[in-house]
């Protein structure tokens, strides 16, 4: 029961999503089959516009499916949910509360009075206000707590995002390109951080990424989608590395090196044909 | 480097701020022109861009007031007795001797406490009823031809409605303020409501945020800065049209006390009037647009 469980947490069966335009309906997604394992990290990459984000949406619950099932848990997904948090591309933090209170909306309300998907007891302010600072400690944001979005750096927003998203001990970690507007240094540092956060934690992750070298360095599984309209799963690479990655020896690492190449090569060169033909 | 920055002022102050105020007609600016140039060290030259262009805007206007009232042989008061009936209306803003003849303060008190209370109320009915039209599409698609309708209606017009349902001319003329304030209210916050950055619903959405945790936490901050401009436009509208309503309705009142003034065929005490409503305009907007930067967000628009 456990086992099968395990091997198929989030289970995505035929689905199909199509936006009605202005101009008639456009295809973005079609037959997307796809089973991430609990506690796997998968990336999802591919072209700007072939669908990634769309499809990240759609097992975050904001959108539901043209055709097709979503399964959480066994559990059909029926839309947004706080077990299930997302680490939106652009952080999304409110711009009026600091850090601390942007945290501390997303614990109070998954484990305060007002909750109620927990079946346990609601917990006292002081819970909730160590569980925030734990979070905000966990991203390195501590000294920051006290300040608003507006006077800390790009870098730090999505921190303070992912702290949000972590507090909340999601059963799924769903993030769209959470490091893409950040400078490379940035990246690496906040991927590191990310990598041993989630080894911690155990969670499971889903996160939409368009850097080769990031899906290789964190995920178990790289989920290649076709270029869109109408885009589906191309390829899927089991990224076979042992864990803890330092990103450092991996540079030199034949696997890392293969496992790139593959991506690359599914990018690059077999999908960039596929969009002059289209 | 720091001579050549307190060598330019110098050398440019002096051909360019003396020509314009010495040879018009303006006698008093030149003086201090003069003392501006030689005490280096402070930025004279900054200061006199910004005090002499506002200063020859007011000279322009007082010079064709003082031309019109050449040229019409006394009937439009010259400035220089304008100005001396002030200091005597002025010298005491608060007698009362009747209903009828109350001083200057008295009038723009009461003027105020009529677009307090009309447009505090239609800020108590208009603002909830934006967020209501803003967040449910079919409360706006219900209400907007109707706001539509009648928000191109001069307030005035809804005067006489007032006398005949509120019977009085104070409730009448605070019905009409409450009329003319509700409309920009209602549109600007239904307007914030509909443009919270859809990202932010998002964030409510997975957090399955309660109703009353969106309004508080989510659209309230984000559509202040909207109402605020509601509330400018609210307020500078209303304080247009209580002139107008209390013109119409009497009793006490700056709007009053113009009518009153051209009946006792006193034009000096009219144009007194015109620029105390203009200066008590012009703090209302200035104190809202205040309010509306303390409380406006730049990362809104990301």
């Amino acid at each position: 029961m456990n086992e099968s469980l395990s091997t198929k947490y989030i289970e995505v069966q035929g689905v199909e999503q199509t936006f009605k335009t202005a101009k008639g309906s456009f295809p973005a997604l079609r037959d997307i089959n796809l089973t991430v394992a609990k506690g796997e990290f998968v990336a999802l990459i591919g072209h700007s516009g072939c669908g990634k984000s769309t499809l990240l949406n759609l097992i975050a619950g904001l959108t539901t499916p043209t055709n097709g099932t979503l399964l959480c848990a066994n559990r059909e997904i029926a839309g947004p949910g706080p077990e299930r948090a997302v680490v939106f591309q652009n952080h999304s933090l409110l711009p009026w509360l600091t850090c601390y209170e942007n945290v501390y909306l997303a614990v109070e309300r998954v484990f305060g009075a007002g909750s109620k998907s927990t079946g346990a007891a609601a917990e006292n302010k002081a819970q909730l206000k160590a569980r925030t600072e734990a979070a905000l400690a966990l991203v390195g944001l501590t000294p920051a707590a006290q300040k608003r979005p507006g006077e800390i750096s790009g870098g730090m927003k999505q921190r303070v995002g992912i702290a949000r998203a972590l507090s909340m001990e999601p059963q799924v970690l769903l993030m769209d390109e959470p490091f893409g507007a950040l400078d490379a240094l940035t990246r690496a540092k906040l991927q590191d951080e990310l990598l041993e956060i989630v080894a911690r934690t155990k969670s499971t992750v889903v996160m939409v990424t368009h850097d080769v070298d990031e899906a290789v360095l964190l995920s178990d599984k790289i989920v290649m989608m076709t270029n869109g309209p109408a885009a589906t799963i191309g390829e899927v690479l089991a990224v076979d590395l042992p864990r803890p990655r330092k990103r450092v020896e991996l540079a030199e690492d034949p696997r890392y090196i293969n496992c790139r190449k593959a991506v690359i090569d599914f990018l690059y060169t077999r999908q960039a044909h596929v969009e002059k033909a289209a | 480097m720091v001579s050549a920055v307190f060598h330019t002022p110098l050398e440019r102050a002096t051909p360019v701020p003396l020509p314009p105020t010495g040879g018009k007609k303006a006698a008093t600016p030149p003086a201090p022109a003069v003392e501006a140039v030689k005490t280096p060290g402070y930025d004279w030259r900054g200061l006199w861009q910004r005090v002499i262009p506002p200063v020859l805007g007011l000279a322009l206007l007082v010079g064709i007031w003082a031309l019109v009232s050449l040229t019409s042989k006394g009937s439009i008061p010259s400035p220089v007795d304008t100005f001396k009936q002030a200091l005597d209306v002025f010298s005491d803003p608060f007698y009362r001797k009747g209903p009828n003849d109350q001083g200057v303060g008295w009038n723009v008190l009461m003027s105020l406490e009529r677009v307090a209370l009309g447009f505090g109320l239609a800020a108590i009915v208009g603002i909830p009823a934006g967020f209501m039209i803003g967040r449910f599409t079919f409360l706006s698609r219900m209400f907007n031809p109707l706001i539509s309708l009648l928000r191109p209606v001069s307030p005035l017009a809804w005067l006489p409605i007032g006398l005949l349902v509120f019977k009085g001319a104070n409730p009448a003329a605070i019905w009409t303020i409450f009329i003319c304030s509700i409309w920009p209210m209602i549109i600007n916050t239904a307007v914030g409501v509909q443009r919270v950055p859809q990202d932010y619903m998002n964030v409510a959405r997975v957090l399955q945020l309660s109703e009353w945790k969106i309004v508080t936490k989510i659209l309230f901050p984000a559509v202040l800065p909207y109402m605020l401009t509601g509330v400018r436009l609210a307020v500078g509208t209303a304080w247009l049209v209580i002139v107008a309503a209390e013109m119409l309705t009497g009793g006490v009142g700056i709007g009053f006390w113009v009518w009153d003034e051209w009946n006792n065929l006193n034009v000096k005490n009219i144009i007194i009037a015109i620029f105390v409503i203009g200066i008590v305009g012009l703090v209302l907007e200035f104190a809202l647009i205040k309010l509306a930067t303390a409380f406006t967000f730049e990362e809104v628009k990301n």
